[in-house]
């Protein structure tokens, strides 16, 4: 898959003095749905922002589809469709004139077929009248990704798209994701919501202090940063871990009745038989045994905590 | 250039203005209509005439120019620091616009607005006091440059501006005494000599008079003058709004 967007040695230090990212580099897939991971203050918005224009950057550079972001303003941002962070709207404006007037910013002739398509497609058909002031705010974020879509973008951001969305219009979002990537638009999306990028990235971008941390396939991240637990339901207490079985790195939990083993799922070997040989040998009997596998919030957490 | 993105802007303010239109056109006639009962009327009437003309016709270019630059502030400064204000920006600093577009957009709109409103003061004042145009296309060329020059302003001051109060200090504080100084309701030859020399450093002074000259064919300065400082004057906004577009300033961080 080519690239569509390359970033740089992408740097911004602001009027302040404070860096808000340092020495970026990052590819991202035609067709791709990539999740950019991070804190609150990680950089992401100043990221994006920087892509589309709304921030100047300190240093380094940004190709999109191969044109610079700065030299060919004109082409780059007609590419891209920016859904913000926050609910910023024409409060006074009809939900149509908000949609039209997006499309003819981004220098594309009226078509009031594709915009009454946008708006069936985010259910905001039968507010095409109304005063945006009048919509909640689940509307009001639908009428963000239409106004983003109503130029027939190539690539799409959107900034944390479900903070402070109900479940029901959270999964829906997720739908729509999927129906615009099926489209071929490239769609990157910050969040802190981790299962919101285990759901539906297809690479996840971690950021944290202004740094790339990690980038990586979603299922290969967790594949290389996951980690599996046994964990051993036991007949009877114990004590203490006995002394054979240290090379395990065992732990004793819930006062001694689970005994929980971890191990890497990349490894030739697990040890799960050696281990069970082991138990059994020492006449350590259990009644139940489970395995979990670490979910992308733990990956997270470990690879932010890693850089602090 | 992108065509569509101007024409978007444009229709976007004008409809601002349409929804506003009490606020943004009756408003100032109402209060144009008071100044002729009052100053037409009420005062004129114990005023004698100023080289000839009645001095409820000699204030007619003046009440327009009024009515114009601060219209033309208010419109404009008031477009762009909205979108400020709402965050709205981020749209507008995401698309395919270069400066250019967007100011066309803005004080194109800003000055569309003002120019109707004055021709509307004009047809409102011809209902009071007999009014002659002595040379039309000038006056048209002076309502469009001084809509344009003010509207520009306002933009500046609209990009300016981080708060409301900054938002109404200038019009308020230094271009409305300036308009009312610049010789609105006189000739600056009826001022004392002192003041008659400051008021040569009041840039609205040219405008009056050279608007009021292709009314009467009577003006303060000479016409080449005022035209000269109504085009350094646009000059200047024109810089100052090209510098703030290449500097982000107030705009982009």
């Amino acid at each position: 898959m080519r690239n569509l967007i390359s970033i740089n040695e992408l740097s911004k230090t602001y009027t302040g003095g404070f860096q808000a990212l340092k020495d970026i580099n990052l590819n991202i897939r035609d067709g791709e749905i990539l999740a950019l991971l991070g804190p609150n203050g990680a950089g992401k918005t100043t990221l994006i922002s920087i892509i589309c224009g709304i921030i100047t950057p300190s240093a380094g550079s940004v190709y999109v589809d191969g044109y610079n972001i700065i030299k060919d303003f004109r082409i780059t941002r007609s590419k891209i469709g920016l859904v913000p962070q926050e609910l910023t709207t024409d409060s006074f404006e009809s939900i149509w004139n908000t949609v039209t007037f997006s499309r003819g910013l981004f220098g594309k002739p009226s078509n009031p077929a594709h915009i009454e398509k946008v708006l069936k497609e985010l259910s905001l058909w039968d507010k095409k009248d109304n005063k945006v002031m009048e919509l909640s705010g689940g509307m009001k974020r639908r009428l963000l990704i239409a106004k983003a879509l109503s130029h027939e973008p190539k690539i799409l951001f959107l900034d944390e798209p479900t903070a402070g969305v109900d479940v029901k219009l959270r999964q829906d979002m997720w739908q729509l994701v999927g129906d615009l990537r099926k489209s071929g638009v490239t769609i990157i999306l910050t969040t802190h919501y981790i299962e919101e990028a285990e759901e539906i990235a297809d690479r996840v971008g971690v950021i944290n202090k202004g740094e790339i941390v990690v980038v990586e396939e979603k299922t290969e991240l967790m594949r290389k940063l996951g980690k599996k637990q046994l964990t051993l339901e036991l007949f009877k207490k114990l004590e203490a871990i006995p002394k054979h079985l240290s090379p395990f790195n065992l732990e004793l939990a819930r006062e001694g009745s689970q005994l929980i083993y971890t191990y890497d799922t990349q490894a030739e070997r697990t040890g799960i038989t050696t281990l069970l040989g082991e138990l059994h040998d020492a006449s350590i009997k259990f009644k139940d045994l489970s395995t979990t596998q670490s979910s992308l919030e733990d990956i997270f957490v470990a690879l932010v905590k890693d850089e602090q | 250039m992108n065509l569509y993105a101007i024409k978007a802007i444009y229709k976007f303010e004008m409809s601002r203005t349409m929804r506003t239109l009490f606020q943004s056109v009756v408003s100032p006639v109402i209060s144009t209509s008071l100044y002729f009962v009052v100053f037409g009327s009420a005062i004129g009437s114990r005023i004698s005439e100023i080289e000839g003309i009645s001095y409820g016709s000699f204030i007619v270019p003046g009440l327009i120019m009024l009515s114009l630059i601060t219209q033309s502030l208010a419109n404009a400064s008031f477009g762009i620091y909205f979108p400020k204000f709402t965050g709205t920006i981020y749209e507008l600093l995401s698309a395919p616009v270069s400066f250019i577009e967007i100011i066309m957009g803005y004080v194109g709109a800003s000055a569309t607005k003002s120019i109707l409103l004055g021709l509307i003061i004009l047809a409102t004042a011809e209902l009071f006091v007999p009014i002659r145009i002595a040379h039309p296309y000038w006056m048209m060329l002076f309502l469009v440059l001084t809509a344009l020059t003010f509207s520009l302003f306002g933009f500046i001051i609209g990009i300016w501006a981080d708060n409301f109060e900054k938002l109404q200090i200038i019009p308020l504080l230094i271009v409305t005494p300036l308009v009312f100084l610049g010789g609105s309701f006189y000739s600056i030859s009826m001022l004392p000599p002192l003041w008659q020399k400051i008021n040569l450093f009041n840039p609205v002074l040219y405008l009056i008079s050279g608007f009021r000259w292709s009314f009467y064919e009577i003006s303060d300065v000479s016409i080449t003058l005022s035209l000269s400082m109504i085009m350094i004057f646009l000059g200047l906004c024109l810089a100052t709004v090209w510098w703030i577009f290449k500097t982000g300033y107030q705009v982009k961080q």
